[in-house]
């Protein structure tokens, strides 16, 4: 994406964000809303990540690829400083992670997980009310949010702002982790796997929604996945993990192209699969 | 008696035990909760802390709960008699479940979420008060309903300092010999333990049903209520129980003799002086007793010069009576307490035959005896069986030879046997009421070889020096129970099954 398209964003962003934490996150002073500067990371001896380097615009949709084991969660979690880099800097809304505080930066970005993490003892309305009850809104304001919330991840707040998680389908436990995720309003959302264990019609219809969702809200969103397809979905730009390598960044339709051998693994099963749709269409 | 008849003459005395008995378990309960939830907490986040703190509250928990008290009764603010002393204890015990359980809910937290809601910019603090506890709430009320039901077992043993509670009715029914009285305090602690076993498996239910968000409900704050109630009831009751300075506390061991005499010098006091007395009657025996008196939670109480002189002084054995009354009011006196003349009587062993057979063969002392031992068979306790200084001592010093070796029989049912010719000697005490009330005959000791048992007061010097009409009212006593008199009064209360207070009452009015 351009600078100046890229700017753009980042002003647009800015002007229509309400929260502290959100305004604080995104504004700065930063052209790119996330950026990594030769960024390392090990677990003991084994290397996650090994110098790598990228900058994320505001509003953009990143997605994320890559095995198994390539770093994906771990460049999630170095966002919103669960990890600090061993090497170079992570910087957020211009900042780098460690000068943050830590609780502050973590309120101001949206995180849904890979296996949701909704919290068993407190209602729908209560999961989503956390954030915003953490940064001390008061309880009018909450209560309309959780509404807004609700309505804008589809699930009708009457039906669903008191029922207990355990008595959520999985499609509906993953719209409420998301709607919590957009509670406070944050400028950036990280998403690790969110759709994995889902099946692939309520897949298909939760990216539709989440599209919507990105139209309306516009965030900068940062998302893991192992599914090929799924960053073709979603995706503005999409980037490739390889061995702790950024193999590539760039938009899906050059991705789509690539002859680069860490990139073509990962799109055969798509040709394949198209491949033989294809085939019985003809 | 039956039990029902009991609870029903004793209507005011039960449900006030009762309730002491219930304030014990609360306020100890609550306590062990404030304490052991920051404790569990602590050793779930720190594993290098968390081992020794598990490692000491259990280590606290294989002290014998006897012992516990002993330890505790000296020590400033947390000892002396009564249900201050009591709570300790009990919070101790009551400390490993709910340390234990409240680190193992901490631990059964599923990760995920507590990196959801680190993720979500939530604090430790916070972590832990909105997601960690209340998901290891069920697992702690599970800790808390193992504390309390353990705390209901042993507040019993609270009677022992004084305490309170229903484990009276257990010390009073086994130095009475009596089930009934025995029941009548262990059924209802048992229901209490089953009632309070309920009521928390339900609150843990409900809190766990809660959880699961199908219902939300109250309990919690229902019982925290209940329970700081409790709490309120009992400071209150200490903070009356203050010490007043013209109030003269008597003590005596747990069993009925001991009962009597209490009571026999609590009138003597009241009826000779305008003291007023707090009777502190019926504690856990020897040790306590004299701890109580050393750290003046009681003036006065009846010892054995036997029983001072070896378990209390630590001296070897003496059959010295003279010898063993002046060592003993030397050391006494060393302490700050003043022994008085003895009362009058001995308790000691008594070898015992059936009176028929002593006038028959006018049998009147034990080498009398040893001729026709030889035909007879013997029936002896099993400590009188094993001590060193019981039967083998005694088979030496007289030469002792019966027609089969001596029988192991339960000390309740001895002096029955002898009566019913299952045997024909037997040791036992020699102010049990059953020698008169079976016709027995006391052997005298002639070679002494048992050590005297002298019973007298032994007082603390600084409570009679402020008050010289006790001196007086307590010295009057001296020389004025006969060991006959006492075996009648314990018969009374033993087989009579008299009231200890009414017996010591005749007992006045008749000497005086």
């Amino acid at each position: 994406m351009p600078a100046a398209a890229s700017r753009q964003a980042l002003r647009q962003v800015a002007s229509c964000v309400p929260v502290r934490y959100s305004r604080a996150v995104a504004t700065a002073g930063a052209r790119a809303a996330v950026e990594f500067q030769s960024v390392s990371f090990s677990y003991g001896p084994r290397s996650i990540l090994r110098d790598v380097s990228f900058a994320i615009g505001a509003g953009e949709t990143v997605v994320l690829v890559g095995r198994s084991g390539a770093g994906k969660s771990t460049v999630l979690k170095l966002v919103n400083r669960m990890l600090l880099p061993h090497a170079g800097t992570v910087l957020v809304g211009g900042r780098p992670t460690h000068e943050w505080n830590p609780f502050t930066l973590r309120r101001g970005i949206g995180y849904v997980l890979q296996d949701v993490g909704l919290f068993p003892h407190m209602t729908v309305g209560d999961n989503i009310a956390l954030v915003p009850r953490l940064a001390g809104w008061d309880e009018a304001r909450v209560s309309r949010r959780v509404g807004e919330m609700l309505e804008l991840t589809g699930l009708p707040p009457q039906d669903f702002a008191q029922r207990a998680p355990d008595e959520l389908s999985g499609g509906q436990k993953q719209r409420v982790g998301v709607a919590r995720a957009l509670a406070a309003d944050p400028s950036i959302l990280l998403m690790d796997e969110p759709f994995g264990a889902l099946d692939p019609v309520t897949r298909a219809e939760l990216h539709h929604e989440l599209r919507r969702i990105q139209r309306e809200v516009r965030k900068t969103i940062v998302l893991v996945t192992h599914d090929m397809g799924e960053a073709f979905a979603l995706a503005t730009r999409i980037g490739v993990l390889s061995d702790g390598d950024l193999a590539a960044l760039d938009e899906p339709a050059r991705i789509g192209r690539s002859n680069d051998a860490r990139v073509k693994p990962l799109l055969e099963p798509l040709l394949e699969a198209s491949a033989a749709l294809e085939s019985t269409r003809r | 008696m039956t039990l029902f008849d009991f609870w029903r003459s004793h209507r005011a005395e039960f449900a006030s035990l009762f309730l002491q008995h219930v304030m014990l378990v609360g306020v100890s309960t609550l306590v062990a909760v404030a304490i052991g939830i920051p404790l569990g907490v602590l050793a779930a986040r720190r594993p290098r802390l968390g081992g020794p703190i598990v490692w000491l509250a259990n280590a606290a928990q294989t002290i014998p709960s006897l012992a516990m008290f002993g330890f505790l009764l000296p020590l400033p603010l947390i000892g002396g008699l009564g249900a201050r002393v009591a709570i300790v204890v009990l919070i101790v015990y009551a400390l490993l479940p709910i340390i234990r359980t409240t680190a193992a809910g901490l631990a059964s937290v599923d990760r995920a979420l507590i990196e959801a809601g680190t993720a979500l910019g939530m604090t430790p603090a916070q972590l832990l008060r909105q997601v960690e506890l209340p998901l290891a709430l069920p697992s702690i009320v599970a800790g808390i309903r193992v504390a309390s039901v353990i705390a209901v077992g042993t507040a019993t043993i609270a009677a022992a300092v004084g305490a309170g509670g229903l484990g009276e009715y257990i010390f009073r029914g086994l130095a009475m010999v009596d089930s009934t009285v025995i029941l009548a305090g262990a059924i209802p602690a048992a229901v209490l333990a089953l009632a309070i076993d309920g009521l928390l498996t339900w609150v843990e239910r409900a809190v766990r049903r809660r959880l699961s968000g199908r219902r939300r409900g109250r309990a919690g704050a229902a019982i925290a209520a209940a329970a700081v109630a409790a709490a309120a009831l009992v400071a209150g009751a200490l903070l009356t129980r203050g010490r007043e300075p013209d109030v003269i506390r008597i003590g005596s061991k747990n069993f009925t003799e001991q009962i009597i005499l209490g009571e026999i010098l609590a009138q003597t006091i009241e009826a000779q002086t305008a003291l007023r007395v707090d009777r502190r009657l019926n504690l856990g025996g020897t040790f306590i007793c004299d701890r109580a008196l050393r750290t003046g939670d009681i003036d006065a109480y009846v010892e054995y010069s036997g029983t001072a002189h070896t378990a209390i002084f630590h001296e070897p054995p003496d059959t010295d009576p003279a010898g063993v009354l002046s060592r003993v009011r030397a050391r006494y006196a060393d302490a700050g307490l003043t022994l008085l003349d003895p009362l009058g009587f001995e308790n000691t062993f008594a070898i015992l035959i059936r009176g028929a057979d002593a006038r028959q063969l006018s049998i009147a002392t034990l080498d009398d005896a040893v001729p026709h031992a030889v035909r007879w068979r013997a029936g002896f306790g099993y400590e009188f069986l094993e001590r060193q200084d019981g039967f083998p001592g005694l088979r030496d010093r007289y030469g002792l030879r019966f027609a089969a070796p001596p029988r192991a029989m339960d000390l309740s049912l001895i002096y029955r046997a002898l009566a019913e010719r299952q045997v024909d000697l037997i040791a036992g005490d020699a102010t049990s009421g059953l020698i008169e009330a079976y016709d027995l005959t006391m052997l005298k000791d002639n070679r002494r070889y048992f050590p005297p048992y002298d019973a007298a007061i032994v007082a603390r010097s600084a409570t009679l020096l402020a008050h010289p009409e006790l001196r007086s009212a307590l010295a009057s006593l001296s020389g004025r129970i006969s060991v006959d008199a006492m075996r009648r009064m314990n018969h009374a209360v033993d087989a009579g099954k008299r009231e200890a207070a009414d017996v010591a009452r005749e007992f006045s009015r008749g000497s005086r």
